[in-house]
């Protein structure tokens, strides 16, 4: 293709972004830590306090990776869905993802006043909330998936996937309804999403499931593209479309799936992501976008969990309101700017 | 005879085509025989809600026939896979498609798509394929323009480019000429004639411009309500065909001029 060596250029300075915004996001945080200790503990020599080092390597950096994690996987899986359904406002959570996810976390934390105790002590670890979350996005998924292979219509599995949500989110409803009041606020703080707090070994699982998400989602570059064309030609170039749609829809579901299980329904990057992209690159072809795609959302996610945490200071903001502040404004400028939607 | 088989592209036996639901089978139309050759245009004309569309969806093998069969290139269409089937034949199509953000030769490079490899990279004979489309199609000067800049009658020919592009011995075009103004539905379907001339594709397409067609068709079908019936231009004139097309109290054929007129 005529202009794949000028996208190049733009894949080293987004790079470059990426990795500034990586070192900037670990150099700063709640404990002000000088630049060359940063960079020492980085490489595994001596730091100034021992505190600093444990710092970086168990909190900061599992902490900046959860964030490249996080960021592009929920850009990929919107950018897949809007694809699919040929809607620019389709996300990630369309298919009920996310309120699968929350359906699973409800019944764990505001469940107990209604099925007892026993079952609560039994759960309130930390990995019960992420299988809580898991299960929950897994078993309406599976709904969905199960309604997609008999659905002829691909807009039909959008207006389902909306229903299940709209199913889920009544049933939550009635169970804050019954819960306490420390249970609701334990509830919402899930729901604000939190990149902090995973561990190495947690943070190995999240990247095997990623991985395979993203490796169906590259596998899936050529139909994406052939989709563009609407289905019925995709069709007479040969493209299964049954079996690309499931590709399209497992793809996004595990790396969908897996970011709210481990860090809550994180909000807006999905959407925003894909159009952010589109607008600076100025293209529809799938092969620029997902890598593209890949490192905006890093980059973002990076930029707005450094804002969140409000450096040299005890607190943490909500990430999600954060992403949804630092990102709606850059997108409607976009817009705003360009006048011609890039879809 | 097996030399003239040859030639033949296209071939349907006892054709009937329509749609089935629960309860009953609705017959759109039946005993369908057409024999579509190499390098031939042919105009498919009928009324509306004739079923022009069901016979092009069998013909594509989009949906089944309700009895009969259809041959591309001799082998029955329900024996192709969907790849082997992108290889015979193309189409373009009415449906709007979905991001006119592609440029023109990303565009007519996806209808190289049964031919690349998994992540859909183009080798140098897949380029070549697509700048030979674009120069028969007369719009190489378009090439790096994005699809939402381009008059109907340029998509239209980019649209046809692509189908070059899937290097197919069919194409077959729903109503191509909708949408454009005298001008260029004239330009589309003499650019149809060169190129099937040309390149020795059959192009076969559907659309409500009879007397263009009769003029530019080296074979028409013309769909009525009780018949379908393949022949040249010239004959269907004098077996008086299309006069069995519209019901006669507004418009009356012409044998003269070949075109509809008003009645006075």
């Amino acid at each position: 293709m005529p202009d794949t060596k000028t996208y190049n250029i733009s894949f080293l300075v987004l790079v470059l972004i990426l990795i500034l915004c990586f070192l900037i996001n670990i150099s700063l945080g709640s404990v002000y830590i000088p630049l060359k200790d940063v960079f020492n503990s980085l490489i595994g020599a001596t730091t100034e306090q021992e505190t600093w080092q444990h710092i970086i390597q168990n909190y900061r950096l599992p902490k900046a990776f959860t964030a490249i994690l996080v960021g592009s996987g929920l850009g990929i899986s919107g950018l897949l869905m809007q694809t699919l359904f040929r809607n620019p406002l389709a996300g990630p959570f369309v298919l009920g993802i996310s309120s699968g996810a929350s359906l699973g976390v409800a019944l764990v934390i505001l469940g107990s006043s209604v099925f007892g105790g026993v079952f609560v002590t039994l759960l309130m670890s930390k990995w019960s909330i992420v299988i809580a979350a898991s299960l929950g996005s897994f078993l309406v998924l599976l709904a969905v998936l199960m309604v997609s292979i008999k659905v002829r219509d691909t807009m039909a599995i959008l207006i389902i996937g909306l229903m299940f949500a709209s199913i889920t989110s009544a049933i939550v409803s009635v169970l804050s309804y019954f819960g306490s009041a420390q249970q609701l606020q334990q509830y919402i703080f899930w729901g604000f999403g939190s990149l902090g707090n995973l561990s190495w070994s947690e943070l190995g699982v999240f990247f095997i499931i990623y991985a395979i998400g993203i490796l169906v989602c590259l596998a899936s570059i050529k139909s994406l593209n052939t989709l563009l064309l609407g289905e019925n030609y995709a069709k007479s170039l040969g493209l299964n479309i049954k079996r690309s749609r499931l590709a399209i829809i497992i793809s996004t579901s595990l790396l969908a799936g897996t970011i709210t299980a481990f860090t809550g329904p994180i909000a807006f990057i999905g959407l925003a992501i894909p159009h952010l992209t589109r607008q600076v690159f100025n293209t529809s072809n799938h092969k620029i976008l997902v890598p593209a795609v890949f490192l905006f959302g890093a980059i973002v996610m990076l930029i707005c969990d450094t804002i969140a945490q409000i450096p040299n200071s005890d607190y943490t903001l909500p990430i999600n309101a954060i992403t949804s502040l630092v990102g709606a404004p850059v997108v409607i400028w976009l817009l705003v700017r360009k006048r011609n939607m890039v879809f | 005879m097996s030399d003239k088989n040859q030639h033949i592209i296209l071939k349907t036996k006892d054709l009937s085509i329509g749609y089935t639901s629960k309860k009953e089978r609705i017959i759109v139309a039946s005993n369908i025989n057409i024999e579509l050759h190499k390098g031939a245009l042919v105009g498919l004309v009928g009324g509306n809600g004739i079923g022009k569309s069901t016979l092009l969806r069998t013909l594509t093998h989009v949906q089944d026939a309700l009895s009969g069969e259809v041959f591309i290139a001799e082998r029955n269409i329900k024996q192709f896979p969907a790849l082997d089937l992108a290889k015979v034949m193309s189409l373009v199509l009415t449906e709007q498609m979905m991001s006119k953000n592609l440029s023109v030769f990303e565009l007519v490079a996806l209808g190289r798509q049964p031919y690349t490899n998994w992540v859909g990279n183009l080798s140098e004979n897949d380029i070549a394929c697509i700048n030979t489309a674009l120069i028969q199609t007369n719009i190489t000067d378009l090439k790096h323009k994005r699809c939402f800049e381009l008059s109907d009658g340029q998509f239209q020919k980019v649209m046809i480019a692509r189908a070059l592009a899937q290097d197919t011995d069919l194409i077959i075009l729903d109503e191509p000429t909708s949408h454009l103004d005298m001008y260029h539905k004239a330009y589309i379907l003499k650019l149809l004639q060169q190129l099937a001339k040309e390149t020795g594709k059959t192009i076969l397409f559907s659309s409500h411009e009879i007397d263009l067609a009769i003029q530019l068709c080296d074979t028409m079908i013309v769909m009525s309500k009780n018949q379908v019936v393949t022949d040249t231009p010239c004959n269907l004139i004098s077996n008086g065909t299309f006069e069995t097309l519209f019901p006669k109290d507004l418009i009356a054929f012409d044998e003269k001029t070949g075109s509809f007129r008003v009645k006075k």
